[in-house]
């Protein structure tokens, strides 16, 4: 229990340090060329301005996924021999996982030793790619329709996904047969 | 139910203030790379060719760490600079996909031969979807 925040703050320090960095750089392209800087500053302030509200968004809807998901709840119905509705629930328990894939990474390797199949472990991998509370950000930057067919077209493929890992698991199974 | 609810915004604010120097420190970073070279990157790395557009897309995207939220932040100031919407799709999809950093991790937890395969498959998945994506797109008008 006691890792857990160290491990926050040590993240949220790697973004702060990041940052640090980014004004360094800043202040070292400002003693060369300062008229470069101030625009590159003015096209930052104009972004931001953008930016802003679309993070808002993102911060309610964050908020959201975290009050009503958790782990445990994904773990429930992503059992063994689930059939058509484990796919279903890889699916939509990838889209709706958020934080680090470590955690996750965890979970799945708990499901499979729980009797889980792989190919649901890579469609749930595949469709975290989806990400529900930054949507309105993809919207803001590619329009709707841009992350309608995205979105479309990241869900087939998670299913693909877990088609082909299937039939490579099948053909490995089948080589490691003495 | 008011416990879950304080652990659920203690949570939030956790991750937005994980989020917001990524986010301040990327845009500051995209909007110096874009001022700095705005003509080199519609036609000098990028913009040879769609295929190889969106292959060097998925390999940035891959080797890329980072919150998904950067990949669409600089995705959309590449594309607004003049990178080809093949190199962006290639890039988000990959970026959120394949985990070069993570792949260790990923072979530990859940095997050597599934993560080689489903990363090497992601990488061309990405690509195959930034086609897919851009043509639809054509399609639709």
């Amino acid at each position: 229990m006691k890792n857990k925040p160290q491990k926050n703050t040590k993240k949220g320090r790697c973004g702060w340090l990041f940052l640090a960095i980014v004004l360094l750089i800043y202040g070292v392209t400002a003693l060369f060329d300062s008229e470069l800087t101030l625009k590159a500053m003015t096209s930052f302030i104009h972004l931001l301005d953008k930016v802003l509200p679309v993070l808002l968004i993102v911060f309610i809807l964050i908020f959201i996924v975290n009050l009503l998901l958790e782990p445990a709840l994904v773990k429930k119905y992503l059992g063994s021999r689930s059939g058509i509705m484990g796919w279903l629930t890889a699916i939509v328990g990838g889209v709706l996982s958020t934080g680090p894939i470590y955690p996750w990474y965890a979970l799945l390797k708990d499901l499979r030793e729980k009797g889980m199949k792989t190919s649901l472990a890579a469609v749930f991998l595949y469709s975290r790619a989806i990400k529900l509370p930054l949507l309105p950000m993809l919207v803001h930057y590619f329009g709707i329709t841009y992350t309608m067919v995205l979105v479309i077209y990241l869900i087939v493929f998670s299913i693909i996904s877990g088609l082909v890992i299937e039939q490579i698991d099948n053909v490995h199974t089948k080589m490691d047969k003495p | 139910m008011p416990d879950k609810l304080k652990k659920s915004a203690r949570k939030t604010v956790q991750a937005f203030i994980n989020i917001l120097p990524i986010v301040f420190g990327m845009l500051l970073l995209t909007s110096l790379v874009v001022k700095l070279f705005p003509a080199q990157l519609s036609t000098g790395l990028f913009g040879q060719n769609s295929f190889l557009d969106a292959l060097l897309g998925a390999t940035l995207g891959g080797v890329a760490a980072g919150h998904p939220l950067v990949s669409y932040v600089l995705g959309g100031e590449l594309l607004t600079s003049g990178v080809s919407l093949f190199a962006v799709t290639a890039l988000i999809v990959s970026w959120v996909t394949v985990g070069m950093v993570q792949l260790p991790a990923e072979a530990l937890l859940l095997g050597k031969r599934f993560a080689i395969y489903r990363n090497l498959m992601c990488y061309l998945f990405a690509i195959a979807i930034a086609f897919l994506t851009v043509y639809t797109l054509q399609m639709i008008g």
